[in-house]
């Protein structure tokens, strides 16, 4: 036995957000013990950040609503390169789920008759976002969170995993290090849910914080668990590029859906030029009818802003490229206007969207009832991650579970606003539920302290290396910066092959970087160390990326190839696949999309 | 281009003492800005938390020149820079390192508080309806994001250390998100009267002060628990027409 404190649990919840809380809930209903670890304090995961709203075809606001459309929405958004069983299972389930947390305390803004209040988002067709302002993740969270801790889950605040610990096939349990006191520590499980969101911190700019580090996909590619899609990163076209200092924080699609309008420096309403053939139909071609849609009015198209992330962001792009941005290189997004329309509109505009008032008016001193704002893309999410089985969220790996942000395979090349918060419900709930049946049925799991030992040695190395340090030696915080730089230029928004090419030799050069690192100091709450242990994760992650981005010949949804700008009916019947080859380095292979059934296919048809 | 001195707090459990660093003043930079520039370029150990950097998550709470503030909402054109800025952990938990404090009393209170228990749901689909106006109040306190900034000012907590008393601002608003619940069945009342200690706040107010939410929490949240406890346990009268009265 290692002399490392160990603790057993039956499931092992890696990642506190709503995926791996609403996990950790359904895995100790089902009566197995839960242990549950998560990098930040509990109530302070990404989640939290969300804002818009969760996507549910609950039919409140609009009687046309159901998991239909709302099925058919998200593939049409994924541009069909999802897994329709995800999509089928994540339509149908996301009403009771959402429901759910009604009774366990949510208090959802309401509708007129006194149920729960849907909004307009993007690529949605109807009005369908269960929210509470524009805070609707922190409502989630607060309510899984306040709920979870009557249910008798162990809870490990501020603790990192950094490897996972493998009994022949099957996974065995977990080794990481509190952060409070570095001391290391070994969780031996049946079974495992990894559920620790996504990968932007591999981007210079983004709206995600210090711990989307890509760490789950990276332990699971290091246990042999597959991923797919990773060259899908959503860019959100709204983020905030003024004044520097928070450059990426997200501007909520709310602003949009709340009638919110993009313009560039010639005051001119530039979505409207360039509405993918897709959508025409279901677009409107002038600005009063658009106005109409976000104010509730069922016969009236959505406005061109509300199309679909990877084509709004493009055309920002475009735009600013052709010289019509706004002074600081983004564009602008108006929704002071709406004075033209309502009476009372900047008291409309502060109870809408309260948090976007007190964000702008803090953060850069503009007010938003009364002067657009200044808006550019951002790095958001990332549709790719660990493959799993649609029913039960299990890799291949077997006792290995994952759930929300990491996993892939709901969203397709691009991810409707608000799916997301849905994503964590259903699917955290199913991970919960199939996690604790295996753990039922397996016996318990060997810890090999062959591996404990080498993951301990490997983590301490840049303290190590620092007492011997030579003159090239470098603290971790300019490797990052450097990675997130290369990527933010080669891999970002518009791809090109050669960028690529040359973006993996420079991983090449970051990774023997990230070798030498040294770390100052000793090991309580040790940032400088933090940061040199999650370096390997974000190469990792970048590395996919980047090998998948180069597979993919074609452009569809977040993917966008200035080479291949079109899309590419043959590339869009496979998905990519990355996994570890015995001999240590990364193996891409295409591999075709499962026929959809009839049933399903009609849908697709009948919704066109 | 502009510079600034930060006279940081550095130490742990044990003590420790203030270092200085200068950085460089950009344009809109706030305070965690520049701790992030200092944890990059001079002090790679140096502890804090941070998550969203936009107010929402809670994490970065410090006190900047003794005021309890979110470092990442704290811009470095609102405090005047020509004399060193002070950045203290908040003083009433324990030092972890540096700006990270021990909270986790704060996790042990919520869950000594009785959990939300709806009544039936009132549709035939597991639904209830609520009216807007009746959740208005209910939502301002569930704006909190936990940034224990309210907990750090209260002077039962920071000056008298009565935290095995007195659960504190903190969690007064969530027992009121609780007890305004619609639809929740529960009664919290004889617990915040004892365990809870709600009578150890002489409402000075300085939580509402330092709210980075905006929460009215001593107007909304506490005064109306105080008067619930007086309706139920000193005024026979008003406990029995309480019988008659839905919860609200
Ligand atoms: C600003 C913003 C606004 C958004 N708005 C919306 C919206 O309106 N609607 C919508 O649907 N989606 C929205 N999204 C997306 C959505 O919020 C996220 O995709 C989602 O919250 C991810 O949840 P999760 O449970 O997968 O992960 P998270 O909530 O990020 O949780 C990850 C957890 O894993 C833990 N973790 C990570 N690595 C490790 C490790 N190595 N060891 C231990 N623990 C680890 C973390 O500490 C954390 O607890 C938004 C995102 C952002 C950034
Ligand atoms: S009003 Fe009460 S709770 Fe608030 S700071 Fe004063 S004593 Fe503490
Ligand atoms: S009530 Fe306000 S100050 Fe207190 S923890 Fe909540 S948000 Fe922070
Ligand atoms: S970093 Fe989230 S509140 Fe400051």
């Amino acid at each position: 036995m290692s002399n490392y404190p160990t603790l057993e649990y039956d499931v092992l919840v890696i990642g506190a957000g709503g995926a791996g809380l609403r996990s950790a809930i359904e895995a100790s209903a089902a009566g197995v013990r839960v242990g549950l670890i998560c990098k930040s304090l509990l109530g302070k995961a990404h989640t939290v950040m969300a804002e818009g709203g969760m996507a549910a075809a609950l039919a409140n606001v609009d009687d046309r609503d159901n998991w239909k459309v709302h099925f058919a929405d998200t593939m049409r958004g994924g541009q069909y390169i999802n897994n329709w069983r995800m999509a089928e299972l994540h339509a149908k389930e996301a009403p009771d789920r959402v429901r759910e947390l009604e009774a366990w305390g949510a208090v959802f803004d309401r509708t007129a008759d006194g149920r729960i209040l849907q909004r307009n988002f993007g690529g949605h067709r109807y009005p369908r976002l269960a929210h509470v302002g524009d805070r609707t993740g922190l409502e989630l969270i607060r309510t899984l969170q306040d709920h979870g801790i009557h249910q008798g889950i162990e809870t490990h605040m501020e603790h990192t995993v950094v490897t996972l610990l493998k009994d022949g096939d099957r996974v065995a349990g977990a080794f990481g290090y509190d952060r409070e006191r570095g001391r290391f520590k070994v969780f031996k499980a049946k079974a495992i849910i990894l559920a620790t969101g996504g990968i932007g911190r591999a981007y210079r700019i983004t709206s995600n914080s210090w711990e989307y580090t890509g760490d789950g996909q990276s332990l699971a590619y290091h246990a042999g668990a597959e991923l797919i899609d990773m060259e899908f990163v959503q860019f959100h076209p709204t983020g905030m590029i003024w004044p520097p200092s928070v450059m990426g924080i997200l501007v909520t699609e709310g602003v949009r859906g709340e009638g919110g309008v993009l313009l560039n420096n010639e005051g001119k309403r530039f979505m409207f030029s360039g509405i993918p053939d897709a959508y025409k139909a279901q677009t409107a071609d002038n600005p009063e009818e658009g106005w109409r849609y976000t104010q509730g009015d069922k016969n009236a198209r959505r406005p061109p802003e509300l199309l679909t992330r990877d084509h709004v962001a493009r055309c920002i792009v475009d735009e600013v490229k052709a010289g019509r941005g706004s002074p600081h290189g983004g564009i602008f997004l108006d929704i002071a206007w709406i004075k033209e329309k309502l009476p009372n509109a900047a008291e409309h505009i502060k109870k809408k969207l309260p948090s976007m008032y007190h964000q702008f008016m803090q953060l850069a001193n503009l007010d938003i009832t009364k002067e657009p704002m200044e808006v550019g893309p951002t790095t958001h999410y990332i549709m790719g991650g660990v493959r799993v089985d649609a029913e039960t969220q299990m890799s291949n790996v077997p006792g290995l579970f994952a759930a929300g942000e990491v996993a892939a395979g709901l969203h397709g090349s691009n991810r409707l606003g608000g799916n997301s918060l849905s994503d964590l419900l259903v699917f955290g709930k199913r991970a919960g539920e199939f996690a604790a049946k295996y753990s039922k049925e397996s016996s318990s799991s060997q810890i090999n302290d062959v591996q404990v030992e080498e993951a301990a040695r490997q983590a301490l190395e840049p303290f190590e290396r620092s007492v011997k340090a030579t003159g090239t030696a470098e603290g971790p915080y300019q490797i990052q910066h450097d990675l997130q730089e290369m990527m933010q230029n080669l891999v970002g928004i518009v791809r090109r092959e050669r960028e690529m090419t040359r973006a993996l030799a420079e991983l090449d050069q970051l990774w023997r970087r990230a070798k030498n690192v040294i770390v100052h100091g000793h090991r309580e709450y040790n940032p400088g160390w933090h940061t040199a242990l999650d370096l390997k994760n974000l190469l990792t992650v970048s590395e996919a990326i980047t090998c998948a981005a180069i597979q993919r010949k074609e452009s569809r949804g977040g993917h966008f190839r200035e080479d291949f700008p079109n899309k590419d009916s043959s590339e869009g019947k496979m998905n990519i696949v990355v996994r570890k080859d015995a001999d240590g380095s990364m193996n891409v292979r295409r591999e075709n999309i499962p026929e959809m059934p009839p049933d399903l296919k009609q849908i697709i048809e009948e919704m066109k | 281009m502009k510079t600034a001195v930060f006279k940081i707090w550095r130490g742990d459990a044990n003590g420790g003492e203030f270092s200085e660093y200068s950085t460089e003043v950009t344009e809109g930079m706030v305070v965690l800005d520049a701790v992030h520039a200092i944890q990059a370029q001079q002090a790679n150990d140096l502890a804090c938390r941070w998550n969203c950097k936009a107010g929402k998550c809670g994490s970065c709470s410090a006190e900047i020149n003794g005021v309890p503030k979110l470092m990442c909402m704290t811009r470095l054109d609102a405090i005047p820079l020509d004399e060193p800025v002070t950045l203290e952990p908040m003083r009433a938990f324990p030092c972890i390192r540096d700006l990270a404090t021990d909270v986790s009393w704060n996790f042990r209170v919520k869950k000594s508080i009785k959990k939300f228990n709806p009544r039936p749901p009132d549709a035939p689909d597991g639904t209830w309806r609520i009216a807007q106006e009746d959740i208005d109040r209910v939502q301002e306190f569930r704006k909190c994001i936990e940034c224990f900034l309210c907990q750090d000012v209260c002077h039962v907590l920071r000056d008298h250390h009565l935290q095995e008393k007195f659960i504190g601002p903190r969690f007064l608003v969530f027992v009121a998100a609780l007890e305004m619940h619609p639809l929740d069945t529960e009664d919290r009342l004889p617990e915040l009267k004892t365990a809870g200690g709600i009578g150890y706040c002489n409402i000075t107010k300085c939580c509402t002060k330092v709210c980075p939410e905006h929460i009215t929490i001593t107007d909304n949240a506490i005064i109306p628990l105080k008067e619930r406890i007086v309706d139920e346990f000193y005024d026979p009268l008003g406990k029995l027409l309480k019988f008659f009265r839905p919860k609200i």
